[in-house]
């Protein structure tokens, strides 16, 4: 892409990204009295990570049932609090356990 | 090196393996759109977010407004203004306006999770630490996809798709397990992500606003129904 049609959206996509980041950390940083509005924003986070992992995950290899072993990995893993990297790598592993399986019994 | 530095830099780690996977998609999908490798490398390094930079793609070699770019980048994005605003309260003394200002920056999904499920407040040390992998991993992802997509073997490619899936799960089951509000609103979530995937109608959702739908609702429930939760949270 030529460049000077290329410069003009990185810097839109980059700047809007970081403005909608930086803003709410830097301008808005009143202490919330609401206690509504602290859990509130207290619970975000598991609200996004739950929403954004189902039902993606199970798109995330391209074949259900590979996803699904990997799945089943990660949350035994996870519910017994091993670490990030741990469960990351594992689920990954089952997944491609999973794929040579059905490649040897498809 | 200070202690928490050293912290930071470990539990990013985890997120800078999953972002190279990732990120190596994307690397090879920007230059089989027409994309330079260096340009490629240069949106990721300036934006660090999956789903705007894959937006960004086609909206580019379309010859998009800049209006439109900035339209749909404030849509997919708008889930980071929650983020930050929820962050805000995680942070210690050490975080002036411009340690605030660098940090922002890399303040993604997974960067943002793992930050806010530290126990008490976090401060620059971790938070400079915890920036470094993540962000190294998606440029460097990003140039090797670009580069030598082609030659990774498939079924490596798939199986690295699931990292990013399996960190989060490790982020919220243990919570979740341990205290009832966190496990309320994990599937209040999860059942809301279900519909706008799978209800017709629902589906034509674009996925950033249904992410920022599905959370403001599972969040706002969770806090009316267990409101005194908050700072174990």
């Amino acid at each position: 892409m030529k460049w000077s049609v290329f410069l003009p959206y990185l810097a839109v996509t980059a700047g809007v990204t970081y403005l909608i980041r930086m803003l709410p950390l830097t301008v808005f940083r009143r202490e919330i009295k609401s206690r509504f509005i602290r859990s509130f924003l207290a619970y975000i986070p598991y609200a996004v990570l739950g929403a954004m992992t189902f039902p993606d995950v199970f798109y995330s290899t391209g074949d259900l049932r590979t996803a699904a072993c990997g799945v089943a990995v990660a949350v035994l893993l996870a519910w017994r609090d091993r670490s990030l990297l741990t469960v990351a790598v594992a689920a990954c592993c089952a997944v491609a356990l999973a794929q040579g399986f059905l490649l040897m019994f498809p | 090196m200070k202690a928490a530095f050293r912290q930071g830099i470990r539990h990013g780690i985890p997120i800078g393996l999953g972002y190279l996977s990732v990120s190596f998609a994307f690397g090879m999908k920007a230059v089989g759109d027409g994309l330079t490798v260096l340009q490629a490398v240069l949106i990721s390094m300036t934006n660090l977010t999956s789903a705007g930079q894959l937006a960004a793609l086609p909206l580019m070699v379309g010859g998009a407004s800049l209006a439109e770019m900035a339209l749909t980048q404030l849509t997919i994005n708008l889930r980071y203004a929650l983020m930050s605003l929820s962050l805000g309260r995680k942070l210690d003394g050490s975080m002036g306006t411009p340690q605030r200002m660098i940090f922002s920056f890399a303040n993604t999904d997974e960067i943002f999770a793992v930050s806010s499920s530290q126990p008490g407040k976090v401060g620059k040390h971790y938070l400079y630490g915890l920036m470094a992998a993540p962000w190294i991993g998606w440029s460097l992802g990003t140039f090797l996809g670009a580069a030598a997509g082609a030659l990774l073997p498939d079924f490596v490619r798939t199986a690295l798709g699931i990292a990013i899936y399996g960190m989060f799960l490790a982020i919220i089951l243990p919570p979740a397990r341990k205290r009832r509000p966190v496990r309320f609103v994990v599937l209040a979530a999860v059942a809301l992500s279900l519909c706008f995937h799978y209800i017709p109608e629902l589906n034509t959702v674009s996925s950033g606003f249904a992410i920022i739908i599905c959370s403001v609702l599972a969040a706002a429930a969770g806090a009316w129904r267990f409101p005194a939760e908050e700072d174990a949270a």
